[in-house]
């Protein structure tokens, strides 16, 4: 008999350090940091994780993290692709691990000096060659280096065919916004923003400007998961895993899915929320808030189809509703999310809907929020999340 | 200082000659042999009938815009500002990222018919773009 993931793991405790342009310490540092703070929001000793699971992006060695925080012997580590596709990929890593035994404390982390270290889109370099050199060899010579670049076109054509407009955008990066004037660990605290200044921002990758695009952020966030049954004995109310997957659909590239028939939708995140919602036994009817990955505007209009919010071509009027508000059908990324709290390249996102679900946000809606659906990285093999209440 | 030039690509066994024949003047396209279907990017096994064999065949280089963006910023050095980059749907029915040239910003649209040229850097590098098809 296959194992269901369902109700099996649970997250226990989250930790952050602060988010800035330039931490002044190292990676490494800033994942030790986080680590021990999730550690201790679930009341767990960092000896005893036996797991760890970070992206391939990081920097951060698994063995050097345990000596930092002084785990001791790790029997479970894994490290997730693609950016920030990886980010519920790994809970999907952390889950099965606990599930079947091979490990019964697991920390998730990413940390990056995503500011004043190695920022996203510098280009890439190397006399390698491999599959990977060779994809982005037929962008980057024509000029394509930067992710706004690649995300860019395919929400062009999905704008034109639906009558996206500038302003819906906008709505999101400003719905964001007001969420982070909530929260004093976000970039966007004490800024908001106005519709006329986000329509006037520097043009980068036409049609996105500045403010469609997420933060670049120096930062470390960690989940930590256990099982159900022992997080219900710890500190935090916990925040169940009721299913969670990954997902790479038919034609899938690296940003740069343009070769499909049609460039109007997102089959990796369809085939997510197949896959989520039949673990979980829930529909989009019963997703009570979410956290959708941000790092473009665009993407979370997108995703609202993809997940069965609204039919395809109808994400723009649940936006212009004002649904994703915190008052509206579904309150999305509270805290800000990439575009206004900090780009840990969705890593805090899950921390955040686990705060939902513990009725901690600094933006908690006043409806109760039982289950809370997160995505990992757009336009990348991604996956996707869903958290409950116990 | 010799003036910046793009970036080049990383050449394998499954891109090289895609990039010979720009050198040439020529746009490439696969051709699986074993199901004659036409693909873009290249691969090296057909993901439908799984043959490893193929040729190369040349496309006629016409086509029509299927979407676009203006990069503005940040500037890379080797590229000129506002620079147009766009998804061409070909004639022969596969579809290609490439650079729009001799065009503004205000010019490209959805649907354009677009045709093919090589255009040659200054150190020698020869790249596929396309410019917006004459009228007629």
């Amino acid at each position: 008999m296959p194992i269901s993931l369902k109700n099996e793991a649970a997250v226990a405790g989250i930790g952050c350090t602060e988010f800035s342009k330039n931490s002044g310490r190292s990676e490494l540092q800033l994942a030790a940091e986080s680590i021990k703070a999730a550690c201790d929001d679930a009341g767990i000793s960092p000896s005893e994780i036996d797991g760890l699971i970070s992206y391939t992006l990081d920097s951060t060695d698994e063995c050097e993290v345990a000596r930092a925080v002084g785990a001791n012997h790790l029997t479970m580590f894994s490290r997730i692709h693609y950016g920030g596709g990886a980010a519920v990929g790994t809970i999907h890593h952390a889950a099965m691990a606990i599930a079947t035994g091979q490990a019964s404390t697991v920390v998730c982390w990413r940390a990056m000096n995503g500011r004043s270290g190695r920022r996203m889109g510098q280009g890439i370099s190397g006399e390698i060659t491999s599959s990977d050199l060779i994809h982005w060899s037929w962008y980057l010579p024509y000029g394509m280096l930067i992710p706004g670049s690649w995300i860019a076109m395919i929400a062009n054509k999905y704008m034109h065919t639906y009558g996206v407009t500038r302003e819906d955008l906008g709505r999101v990066a400003i719905s964001q916004r007001n969420y982070s004037l909530r929260n004093p660990r976000a970039f966007g605290y004490g800024k908001p923003l106005r519709m006329e200044e986000y329509l006037n921002s520097k043009p980068i990758a036409s049609p996105l400007c500045l403010y469609d695009f997420c933060q670049e952020t120096d930062g470390g966030c960690a989940v930590l998961l256990t099982s159900a049954e022992r997080a219900r004995n710890l500190r935090q109310r916990p925040a169940l895993v009721r299913g969670v997957c990954q997902a790479s659909a038919r034609e899938q590239e690296q940003m740069t899915s343009y070769y499909r028939s049609e460039l109007i939708s997102l089959p990796e995140m369809e085939l997510a929320a197949r896959q989520v919602y039949r673990q979980a036994g829930l529909g989009p009817g019963d997703i009570d808030a979410a956290c959708l990955y941000d790092a473009f505007t665009s993407e979370i209009i997108m995703q609202l189809e993809s997940f069965g919010f609204c039919k395809p071509g109808e994400g723009k009027d649940l936006v212009r509703d004002g649904g994703l508000d915190i008052d509206g059908r579904l309150p999305n990324n509270t805290h800000g999310g990439l575009l206004s709290e900090a780009y840990i390249h969705g890593m805090n996102n899950i921390a955040e809907a686990v705060r939902l679900v513990r009725g901690e946000s600094t933006a908690q809606p006043a409806k109760r929020v039982e289950h809370v659906l997160v995505s990992s990285g757009v336009g990348v093999p991604t996956g996707a999340l869903i958290l409950g209440s116990d | 200082m010799p003036e910046a030039t793009r970036p080049k690509p990383h050449l394998g066994h499954d891109n090289a000659w895609w990039w010979d024949m720009a050198a040439a003047g020529q746009l490439g396209i696969q051709k699986c042999k074993g199901c004659r279907s036409l693909r873009h990017p290249p691969r090296p096994m057909c993901g439908d009938c799984h043959s490893t064999e193929w040729e190369a065949v040349e496309a006629s280089g016409r086509g029509t815009i299927c979407s676009f963006t203006v990069l503005t910023h940040p500037q890379f050095a080797g590229f000129e500002y506002p620079l147009i980059i766009i998804l061409v749907d070909l004639e022969e029915g596969t579809r290609l990222t490439s650079q729009l040239v001799d065009c503004s910003p205000e010019q490209v649209d959805f649907g354009l018919p677009v045709e093919m040229l090589v255009q040659e850097d200054a150190d020698g590098f020869k790249i596929p773009v396309f410019k917006l098809a004459d009228r007629r």
